[in-house]
């Protein structure tokens, strides 16, 4: 809608006035305002809630004393534990997501042939956008607690538990995918023809040109993929819940080594402990949930803000188009 | 000189091989999505075939049914697998319904206001504004609903006459539907609001000019001709909401009030203030019991319902934004 009003704002021109309107268009002008301070309204006081509520109860040291058992919310600790473990699934599942989610798209978009499987992936990609986190978690379920994938979780008297940093990651990793695909098709979809060929023209093969062209160019958007899924795996709580144990500790697993056994045990994240700490659940600490809420609202802040950054370098680098 | 002579003859990347190693990924991800449709159907299987299309209808209490369910696995009884579901069913149609028609109404005026009429100030704030609450962790949602707007409805907006009034069946604290209704619509509406704006903008400049040329005004414009060229990002961006409300577990598990009980409309309008249970979140709140063999097939079984659903709706949504490109509108 360029047209109707100048987006640069350079070149206003005339736009024409409400006073000519019929009193029912002011009426729908009057909603459209309304319901946009109202969403405001909402952030703000989702901020402002949390801001208030962190600053009253969040200790430094919550950061890092772990969580234990305790009569008073004085003496159950803070939750390291669930900070640290927010830290290992978004690392360990965008480690997974990235390159499948990079390598799927340049398929997409820089080979897709037969035809007919190109479309039926971005069905399924699709699919695993649509399908809710609740239903990969338990299919996660199945999955780890097979024995072939025993060594990936505890093991007691034969029978797999099945929850682990390694479950739930790879299962996390799903939610991520789509967001990263999506975005890194975009990014080479906006390459344009002529830089391919040149490229081709020079000798330099199709993964050549993918890999040193091609994605260096649209390392924008890659990383703005990554980043909102990034987003979304440290916000997923049903498949922590699920996947990661009914715990607010690493359970480490004795066996191969440092990092291992703990990634092979259970654990929590900061969703989890707001989930239990909430009054609904389990621990019902309002005090330490409303910490932990706060310290994943600043996550949560930082990720948007990083998101905006990548945005404006890469407008500011320019597009191809003349 | 000599990296660009390997990568264009060397046998590592050469370009069949490239694409063969795409190809087996690309396959191995399709596969895995098959392999869950199919594992989830085959583990939810047992609970089907027991209670044929009695399992979506009414009948008895539905925890009770859970309940015994698990305990029939758990002591090595003869399992048990009756299961009525449709109290969780018609919550979910309630909630969900509910969250996306509210949801559906604020989205248009908000995507309509910022790509049309509001300063560009306004735009400035409100986009960013969508995007944080569209990124904002469910489980804080849900938390804000329990400290603050749960106990505002069951201390101001319930009244003791109407908890008086239900005291034997039900007790009204204000775990409701109405909280986890108001709750979801914040929840899914800037997924809409984003997806009805990237519609609103790729209207083809032409057919409003003509409009404008007409004489009709910009309000009347921007809704008889704007929102209606793309009503195809309207349709995908709603179902993709509603799919996107189905599986919500979490934060309905919080605050929908967790009791296997269908508010009846006919009630009068104290059912909006009626606890509930949807189906994504019985699967979280019963997660303990995968180990009892028939409370995993009823779970699966709850899971197959909503894969099949929102499976369903994020097939429209892909449908219908398909048919978006071949207006140009998307």
């Amino acid at each position: 809608m360029l047209l109707l009003r100048d987006r640069s704002g350079k070149d206003k021109g005339a736009v024409e006035g409400t006073a000519t309107w019929a009193p029912i268009d002011r009426l729908g002008l009057a909603i459209c305002w309304t319901l946009g301070l109202l969403f405001c309204a909402i952030a703000v006081a989702i901020v402002v809630y949390l801001l208030v509520q962190g600053i009253k109860f969040l200790r430094p040291e919550m950061l890092w004393t772990p969580a234990a058992a305790g009569y008073s919310e004085g003496e159950t600790g803070g939750f390291s534990d669930a900070l640290f473990g927010t830290m290992i699934v978004a690392v360990m599942g965008i480690a997974l997501a990235l390159p499948i989610g990079v390598a799927l798209a340049v398929w997409l978009v820089e080979y897709g042939r037969p035809a007919g499987l190109a479309r039926v992936t971005e069905m399924t990609i699709e699919a695993i956008a649509g399908i809710p986190s609740i239903v990969l978690a338990l299919f996660g379920t199945v999955i780890f607690s097979s024995t072939a994938l025993g060594f990936l979780s505890r093991t007691s008297e034969g029978v797999v538990f099945g929850r682990s940093f390694f479950a739930a990651s790879a299962m996390l990793s799903l939610v991520a995918l789509p967001l990263i695909v999506a975005s890194t098709r975009e990014g080479l979809n906006s390459i344009p023809r002529h830089v391919r060929e040149a490229s081709y023209a020079v000798g330099k093969t199709k993964a050549a040109t993918t890999r040193r062209i091609l994605l260096p160019t649209c390392r924008p958007q890659v990383t703005t993929g990554a980043m909102l899924g990034l987003g979304r795996i440290i916000g997923d709580t049903a498949i922590i819940v699920v996947l990661l144990g009914a715990t607010q500790n690493f359970a480490p697993v004795e066996g191969v080594g440092f990092p291992f056994d703990y990634l092979r045990g259970a654990g929590t994240t900061l969703t989890n402990f707001v989930y239990e700490a909430s009054p609904t659940g389990n621990l019902n600490q309002p005090q330490k949930a409303y910490a932990a809420a706060f310290v994943l609202l600043l996550m949560v802040l930082a990720l948007n803000a990083a998101v905006d950054v990548v945005h404006r370098r890469a407008r500011k680098v320019g597009t191809w188009s003349h | 000189m000599e990296e660009q002579f390997e990568t264009e003859y060397g046998p590592k990347w050469s370009d069949q091989r490239v694409e063969r190693m795409l190809g087996a990924l690309v396959v191995g991800v399709v596969g895995l999505l098959l392999a869950m449709i199919v594992t989830v159907f085959v583990r939810a299987w047992p609970s089907f075939s027991h209670n044929g299309l009695a399992w979506f209808g009414p009948g008895g209490n539905v925890d009770d049914q859970l309940n015994a369910i698990f305990l029939s696995g758990q002591n090595g009884l003869e399992y048990v697998y009756t299961f009525h579901g449709w109290p969780l069913i018609w919550s979910t149609i309630l909630i969900t319904g509910g969250a996306v028609l509210i949801g559906l109404f604020c989205a248009l005026f908000v995507a309509v206001f910022i790509v049309e009429f509001a300063p560009e100030w306004m735009t400035n704030v409100l986009q960013p504004v969508i995007r944080f609450l569209a990124s904002v962790p469910t489980v804080i949602y849900g938390l804000i609903g329990v400290v603050v707007l749960v106990p505002f409805i069951g201390n101001h907006l319930v009244t003791e006459p109407q908890k008086a009034s239900v005291a034997g069946v039900i007790s009204l604290t204000g775990y409701s539907l109405l909280a986890a209704t108001l709750i979801l619509t914040v929840m899914i509406t800037p997924l809409m609001v984003s997806i009805f704006s990237d519609g609103l903008r790729a209207v083809k400049p032409g057919w409003l000019e003509g409009s404008l040329a007409l004489g009709v005004n910009r309000w009347r414009t921007t809704w008889k001709i704007g929102v209606r060229s793309a009503r195809p990002a309207i349709v995908a961006g709603t179902v993709l909401a509603v799919a996107r409300a189905i599986g919500e577990a979490v934060m309905l598990a919080m605050i929908s009030g967790s009791v296997g009980f269908s508010p009846n409309p006919a009630d009068g309008l104290i059912f909006i203030y009626e606890p509930s249970r949807p189906l994504a979140p019985t699967i979280v709140k019963n997660i303990d019991q995968l180990s009892s063999p028939p409370a995993n097939a009823t779970l699966f079984a709850i899971a197959a319902v909503l894969l099949f659903s929102a499976a369903t709706f994020s097939f429209t949504g892909y449908v219908a934004r398909r048919s978006m490109r071949k207006y140009g509108t998307a």
